[in-house]
């Protein structure tokens, strides 16, 4: 080390840098003393459970049974039992209408219809609607679920005595179209509070422009808005897309009947992993459901990264498009 | 992309695969082997726990209060009395049957749970093969089989504990299946007050007469997955008995021949062209529970059950759908085969009967005292106690002496149905097969032809069982 070159020079810390690879090799050991019970956590709770269930989806392992207790191994028979099971095609045919339906189509153009509806309104009319809308999204699913049944029940239902229509069995025949329109009855606060957040970035001269311009509602959206939001809308749609895929609240309506058919991948799962008790057939399931959900994650990382790219995007263009869109 | 290649270096790949190894040390957990059934013996201080599916002011509320009530004051006094100090739980559950059998298997996978559990008689093969439950023998010793009750319980009520000729717990009772129905529909729709059918044809034909009294269901037979295995004793078994076959008889499963397209058949009678029965009902989750209350309501003709509908849904006055005049109104009849003689063993009426066993947790730290407890629970004192508001079928047979004297229901019961009945096999692929039947009912009811129904049946059975070779094409 070299002397002090200066009165405060004694007071500099002899310590080295954490993260600098000194030749005593000080830093990495410390870094690696913060790092680890992180890493600990990360072992224990994501990557032993993943490997734990790729070896179970390669077993015929079971809840009970002789295969509780002697698992066999079974190498890809589950994968190729999985794919050729027609309830699992009509599971994952149901897991894209519940995504379609309620994420995509529902939710999206929803919350987006409510927060642009919403975006000038007075304060308290604002915060009311948000406010009611809000209470769907922070009820337990369990409460909602109870709600949703007590609406819909055959015998004594609400909407059967609102509609005149006693005796209507809306969940026997119309499973699918129930628990999509309770998913975006429940979902759409989330999607509404990300656009009126997002709408606040669209500069009001921007909108101001498309007014005077003569643009209708849908040029002012298509060339001063969404241009603008375009990041939020895929950031918000790839998100919800991702917990809709995932969500098992359906579960507690129907439970996925009758006879299947609201059994979305979630339920199915449920379904064999635990009420069959095929645990290493569950585990198999999961593992191409993680397949799925990977693809949806990246291209949720795609669609950030290209939000990245729309912040550097010419702050003009929106206004001179909008004027363009309401000559046309 | 947001990997690189570089990213995985040799290094980084082993420190993840020291990480998984890391994590599944800590994360895996070890088990032992059962320890010797005379552990904590002579203990003067102990805890146990009871757990069933059964809660106070819910499903099976009753047994629920014959346990906190009657069973553990008097089993902590009489411990008391030997200078032993015991405190008893019990954790009540009120679920579906599905979820409560899950719950349990974890428990037990897990070396945890109660010390002494009630568990279907179904899952006793299941539960034995997993390790998650041991023969009496094995767990007890020597005391578990000098018990005095079992003189007290016929050979085929104790089948419903046993499994590979070892006892694994005690069964508190069994029951049968019957016909009900609504006197008064009967009369409007000029049926006879003493009816007995003989055939399935003969239920049909009632049916169709009850069809004409406005607002009436004619025919409840427990059809789909949503009533689960109410379904399959209810309805598939009892009538797959009906035109002589079993699920399972010598040492093959029945597959979806002439017997399943009989029963297939009236399904499709019931609940097809003819409208006999709801079909809506038979999909929805409580659809159950709702022909309950259908038939107390006088909305329902002839209802297929088991007698606790008679003595526990319908009853006056502690029934979930309470009839108060259920003596005067319910008929009840023996369950007929497709016709006299075409039986299963050549019998003109058949039966299912099945029942819960109590077993020990092998995992428990007082296997004597828990098996003192359960042979305490089923002393005749506490078995009278616990029939004394709904009279039941129990598997003692001297307490059955006294509580059928007087009750007319359970003396038919159990001197015309239980000796024409049958048990389910007490073996892991039941279930899965029981569903597979579930599903084919549930098939027909909307609207596939029987024998498509069957040809789906016969194929997921062989999936189920291994192959073509354990089923019989009948």
């Amino acid at each position: 080390m070299a002397p002090p070159t200066s009165p405060r020079a004694d007071l500099a810390p002899a310590a080295a840098p954490f993260f600098e690879g000194d030749a005593a090799g000080l830093g990495r050991g410390r870094a690696a003393a913060f790092v680890a019970p992180a890493l600990v956590l990360v072992a224990v709770f994501l990557v032993f459970p993943a490997l734990w269930t790729l070896y179970l989806g390669t077993t015929d392992y079971r809840l009970t049974g002789v295969a509780a207790s002697e698992p066999r191994f079974v190498g890809t028979d589950n994968y190729r039992t999985v794919l050729g099971d027609g309830d699992f095609h009509r599971s994952l045919w149901l897991t894209l209408q519940f995504v379609l339906g309620s994420a995509v189509i529902g939710q999206t153009v929803l919350g987006f219809s409510i927060a642009w509806v919403m975006r000038d309104r007075p304060g308290p009319v604002r915060r009311l609607v948000e406010g009611l809308v809000l209470l769907a999204w922070i009820l337990p699913s369990s409460v909602i679920a109870f709600l949703w049944i007590a609406l819909l029940d055959r015998d004594g239902g609400t909407l059967n005595a609102v509609l005149g229509t006693p005796g209507t069995a809306w969940l026997l025949d119309h499973p699918m179209a129930c628990v999509v329109v309770f998913n975006v009855w429940r979902g759409t606060a989330f999607s509404m509070m990300l656009y009126g957040a997002a709408l606040g970035n669209v500069p009001p001269s921007h909108l101001e422009t498309a007014r005077l311009a003569g643009a209708s509602t849908w040029q002012t959206l298509r060339d001063a808005v969404f241009p603008r939001i375009r990041g939020h809308l895929l950031t918000s749609l790839l998100l919800v897309s991702l917990w809709t895929f995932n969500d098992f609240t359906p579960f507690l309506i129907t439970a996925g009947g009758p006879d299947g058919r609201s059994e979305i991948m979630s339920v199915y799962v449920y379904r064999t992993a635990l009420g069959d008790g095929r645990l290493g057939f569950g585990a198999a399931i999961s593992l191409i459901m993680i397949l799925i959900n990977l693809v949806i994650a990246l291209l949720y990382l795609r669609a950030l990264r290209d939000r990245g790219r729309a912040r550097t995007a010419e702050p003009g263009g929106a206004e001179a498009g909008a004027a363009r869109g309401a000559a046309a | 992309m947001v990997f690189s290649s570089r990213d995985f270096s040799r290094r980084r790949i082993g420190a993840a695969a020291a990480l998984a190894l890391a994590g599944a040390a800590l994360a895996g957990c070890g088990g032992g082997s059962t320890a010797d059934p005379d552990r904590g013996k002579d203990a003067k201080n102990l805890s146990l726990t009871i757990t069933r599916n059964a809660i106070e002011g819910g499903k099976n509320s009753e047994e629920a209060v014959w346990i906190t009530r009657t069973v553990i004051p008097e089993f902590v006094a009489a411990q008391k009395a030997k200078g032993v100090t015991v405190k008893v739980t019990f954790r009540g559950q009120g679920v579906d049957d599905e979820v409560y059998k899950t719950k349990l298997a974890l428990d037990l996978k897990s070396r945890s749970g109660a010390d002494i559990m009630d568990i279907d008689g179904i899952w006793v093969g299941e539960f034995a093969q997993a390790g998650y439950i041991l023969p009496l023998s094995k767990a007890v010793g020597a005391p578990a089989g000098a018990w005095d009750g079992w003189s007290r319980i016929p050979g085929s009520v104790q089948r419903l504990a046993t499994f590979e000729n070892e006892r694994y717990g005690v069964p508190p009772g069994t029951d049968g299946r019957l016909v009900f129905f609504n006197k008064k529909l009967f009369a409007r729709a000029g049926l006879p007050a003493d009816w007995q059918p003989k055939s399935w044809q003969e239920i049909v034909a009632a049916g169709r007469a009850l069809k004409k009294v406005p607002g009436v269901t004619p025919i409840q037979l427990n059809a789909g997955t949503a009533m689960g295995e109410a379904t399959s004793m209810q309805g598939a078994l009892p009538l797959l008995a009906g035109a002589g076959a079993e699920i399972w008889a010598d040492g093959r499963w029945t597959g979806g021949g002439q017997a399943l397209k009989q029963v297939l058949g009236l399904y499709a009678q019931v609940y097809g062209r003819e409208g006999l029965g709801d079909p809506k009902l038979q999909q929805e989750a409580k659809g159950r529970d709702k022909s309950f209350e259908e038939f107390a309501a006088g909305k329902i003709g002839i209802l297929f059950e088991g007698d606790y509908f008679w003595r526990d849904v319908l009853n006056p006055k502690t029934g979930v759908a309470k009839m108060a005049t259920r003596d005067q109104d319910v008929g009840y009849a023996l369950i007929p085969a497709v016709s006299q003689g075409r039986g299963v063993r050549g019998q003109s009426f058949v039966s299912m009967s099945g029942g819960s066993v109590t077993v020990l947790n092998p995992n428990t730290d007082y296997p004597q005292q828990a098996f003192e407890l359960l042979a305490f629970m089923n002393s005749p004192e506490m078995v009278k106690a616990r029939t004394a508001g709904t009279p039941e079928i129990t598997s003692r047979t001297d307490v059955n002496k006294e509580i059928l004297a007087g009750d007319p229901f359970l003396t038919f019961v159990s001197e015309k149905v239980l000796p024409v009945t049958s048990y389910r096999p007490g073996l892991s692929a039941y279930p899965q097969v029981s569903t597979a039947l579930q599903e084919a009912t549930a098939s027909v009811v909307s609207g596939k032809s029987p024998d498509q129904a069957a040809a789906e049946y016969a194929k997921k059975l062989e999936g189920i069982v291994g192959g073509a070779s354990h089923v019989t094409p009948r």
